[in-house]
């Protein structure tokens, strides 16, 4: 069948089974928005900046376990794109994102709306394509698709040309796809799986280090069996929370800069390490160098050989997708007799159990002013723990990783390895298409949320009924911690000035805005929100303590034991 | 420590930029890099010359392999290996240093491709070594321009880089 070149785009998205394309049109895709137009399968979302089109997709793509995909213009629409980009791979989502290029023949020509896009993409992206003849494209986007959701998830971008979008050929969308560049290793290595069940039967000290990859891989059903199975102790990093369930008493919390107390010990005094598609970050393991001086034995699972012996000197190497990994390790594991010394890990727990007695968590609540910190854990509470809950970026986020226990995976949405500030209500509105009977909550601050406010009236277009925690501090919380404990307590530039009142804002969309000042009123506020105003979109807006930390915390450069639990450290 | 990478890569547009983009972000060294088509013109053979750590150069061939279009990474300076480089200088050749330098590419087994009566251009092929020495034999005063392609490598006898 002889299709044009746009419509050959929009068939290949439905091949693909895409449900939502997030986007937003401009001259050079004016012809595959025209394809769109004609067809009904795959739906189209209008955001209002591209930037929130790609988090959405990106948000969809965490929530689900399929590719996001974005769609936007050439020049301002694929810069705007960017950081979506690159937030999505730093935290190793996989998305396809197609932008719109100016005609093939005016390419170097500083043509209208002229950047290059591939240029600029180039080191954010898994791969990326320029496409130079109308007959590439099917087998380009079902190489993108292939590549964005096989070995480590990533972006990958599909540079359109106008003209090749007008120009028409027959239309076939290839079955199967082979590349000989590119092939991920799926299944780890027999030997080095039975040297590292043999290594962790024999560790008297041993804890099981999970991140983002055994949610990427789909494996949480996997981890749980091979943890209950051996009896170690678990953390979650933070893109892996929910990769356990959190309320099961062999889960330590979260590791690292603002983890527990109890995992952090137990990271660093263990004799054998189980990292399981984690990738020892800066953020987890603190000063590699302290980190290095206790001597354990590390084994490293993850599909990516360059996550391995990157940060931190690995004995046992797997290169593997962590489902087919630890399903082989449960294999060995239950096949052979042997099992964990019961006394050696009995010692090992009572440490634990000491190490956890501190009460990290604890913090000194208020009737007088709402504590950040509770609010989340009535949300928890309120929600039943079975929200998707996504946030920005700062100490709200570090206390909705906290204080929301996450017992499945794909319900915590954030953005970790880039940090990116915004995020959160674009993550909800891809959560929210993909689960629209779940409920979808936006934990934020008020200065994250006005970086993409403007989705605001995407989510009232498209009825999206989330339900917005801004946990507002008039502060660029996070800044001005570090400002108090590292600058001499000079806030620079760190007070949130003319703020907006939110509740009205969100009314003037079209929503429901509450404002809570009193700690008494927030369960109310909450339940207001998730019963009364079920279908609709409700932003609360949570007058927090100003002065609140984050706390336990281990200070950059610093090692993992050596944190401070609450102000009084200081 | 100097190493010494080769690699094939599908010859596509923006390939090498990948690869020098790759060095560039993660701060790693080149010292040079060439490349052209093989015998199979779909794919392009890129020898990178480079320094670091045993941990950076295991990082750097780790990166390289996670491009796309990467098709195999081996560094050839872990064994027996050849390298050669092309160089093309050209020098003032006049009165008495026409017959001196003339003299000097013998003994180098460089050749003499182009003559005026003002200057030569001298091609020279070797490691990198014999190349500087040839260089460092020349009176500075006599050099007017030289360029120098990169090293090329091959392994030795059953080492074959290969689809
Ligand atoms: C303000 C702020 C504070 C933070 N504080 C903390 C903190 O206290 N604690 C914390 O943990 N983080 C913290 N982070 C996050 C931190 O920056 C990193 O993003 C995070 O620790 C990385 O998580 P990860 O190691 O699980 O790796 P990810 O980025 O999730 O990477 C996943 C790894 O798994 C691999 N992988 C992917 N798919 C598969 C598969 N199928 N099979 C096998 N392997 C696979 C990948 O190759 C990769 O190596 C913070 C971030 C911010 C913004
Ligand atoms: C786009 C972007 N710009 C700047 C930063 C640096 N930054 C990290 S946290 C933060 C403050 C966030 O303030 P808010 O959203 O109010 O959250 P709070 O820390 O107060 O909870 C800033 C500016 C960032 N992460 N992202
Ligand atoms: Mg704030």
């Amino acid at each position: 069948m002889v299709l044009t070149g746009a419509e050959i785009v929009i068939r290949c998205l439905q091949e693909e089974k895409v449900e939502y394309v997030f986007g937003y049109p401009g001259g050079a895709v004016l012809y595959l928005y025209d394809a769109l137009f004609q067809q009904e399968e795959v739906r189209h979302v209008l955001v209002r900046h591209e930037q929130a089109a790609v988090h959405a997709a990106d948000g969809y793509a965490r929530s689900t376990q399929k590719v996001g995909v974005a769609l936007v213009t050439s020049g301002p629409g694929a810069t705007n794109a960017v950081t979506g980009i690159a937030t999505a791979y730093c935290d190793s989502i996989p998305l396809v994102i197609i932008s719109g290029q100016v005609p093939t023949a005016a390419i170097g020509q500083d043509a209208f709306q002229e950047v290059d896009t591939v240029g600029i993409t180039r080191p954010c992206v898994k791969h990326n394509f320029l496409v130079r003849d109308v007959r590439d494209i099917a087998s380009t986007i079902k190489k993108a698709f292939y590549l964005a959701k096989t070995g480590r998830p990533g972006p990958v971008l599909v540079d359109i040309p106008k003209d090749i979008t007008i120009a028409k050929c027959d239309f076939e969308y290839p079955k199967e796809i082979s590349m000989r560049s590119y092939n991920p290793v799926v299944r780890g290595h027999q030997g080095q799986i039975k040297k590292a069940v043999q290594l962790l039967l024999e560790a008297k000290r041993p804890m099981i280090y999970t991140g983002g990859g055994v949610v990427l891989a789909d494996a949480a059903e996997q981890l749980t069996r091979l943890t209950r199975l051996l009896g170690y102790p678990v953390t979650n990093t933070l893109m892996g929370l929910g990769g356990y369930p959190a309320s099961d008493r062999q889960f330590l919390g979260m590791p690292g800069m603002h983890g527990t107390y109890e995992a952090n010990m137990s990271m660093h005094y263990c004799d054998v390490l189980l990292a399981v598609g984690a990738r020892f970050d800066d953020r987890v393991i603190g000063n590699p160098a302290h980190f290095a001086e206790e001597p354990r034995k590390i084994i490293h699972v993850d599909i990516d050989p360059s996550s391995i012996s990157k940060r931190v000197k690995v004995d046992v190497p797997i290169v593997g997708d962590v489902k087919e990994v630890l399903d082989e390790m449960i294999r060995q594991l239950e096949a052979g007799a042997a099992r964990p010394n019961a006394d050696h890990l009995a010692t090992w727990w009572k440490q634990i159990e000491e190490w956890r007695g501190r009460n990290c968590m604890a913090y000194k609540n208020s009737d007088e002013i709402i504590k950040p910190q509770f609010v989340v854990q009535k949300l928890w509470e309120v929600t039943g723990g079975n929200a998707i809950v996504t946030s920005d970026v700062g100490q709200h986020q570090m206390w909705a990783a906290q204080y929301y226990h996450f017992e499945q995976p794909r319900r915590w949405l954030n953005s970790g390895g880039l940090g990116t500030m915004g995020v959160g209500l674009p993550y909800a509105m891809g959560a929210q298409l993909a689960h629209p009977d779940t409920h979808v909550a936006c934990i934020t601050g008020e200065a994250s949320i006005q970086m993409n406010i403007q989705e605001l009236s995407t989510c009232k277009q498209f009825r999206l009924p989330i339900k917005i925690c801004n946990l507002n501090n008039r502060y660029l919380g996070m800044v001005r911690q570090w400002q108090q404990i590292f600058h001499g307590a000079r806030y620079s530039e760190s007070y949130m000035d003319s703020l907006p009142d939110f509740a009205k804002l969100a009314a003037s969309y079209g929503h429901v805005g509450i404002r809570v000042d009193r700690p008494c009123d927030v369960e109310d506020a909450l339940r207001e929100a998730f019963v009364k105003h079920k279908n609709e979109l409700v932003f609360l807006d949570f007058q927090v303590d100003q002065t609140e930390n984050v706390y336990p915390m281990v200070q950059g450069g610093k090692g993992l034991t050596e944190m401070i639990l609450s102000a009084e450290d200081l | 420590m100097r190493h010494v990478i080769s690699l094939l890569i599908e010859n596509e547009s923006g390939a090498l930029s990948r690869v020098s983009g790759l060095f560039s972000a993660r701060g790693y060294n080149i010292e040079s890099l060439t490349v052209a088509p093989t015998e199979d013109a779909s794919m392009s053979r890129m020898t990178i010359v480079t320094s670091g750590s045993d941990e950076i150069i295991e990082q750097i061939t780790k990166q390289l392999n996670k491009l796309v279009e990467v098709v195999k990474v081996v560094d050839i300076s872990e064994a027996a290996h050849i390298e050669r480089e092309l160089m093309l200088i050209k020098v003032r050749a006049t009165g008495k240093d026409r017959e001196e330098v003339k003299r000097t590419a013998d003994i180098f087994r460089a050749r003499i491709i182009d003559v005026t009566d003002a200057s030569y251009v001298v091609e020279l092929t070797g490691n990198q070594a014999k190349l500087d020495a040839f260089v460092g034999a020349i009176d500075p005063a006599l050099i007017l321009e030289t360029v120098r392609s990169g090293v090329c490598g091959v392994g030795r006898g059953d080492r074959v880089l290969k689809l």
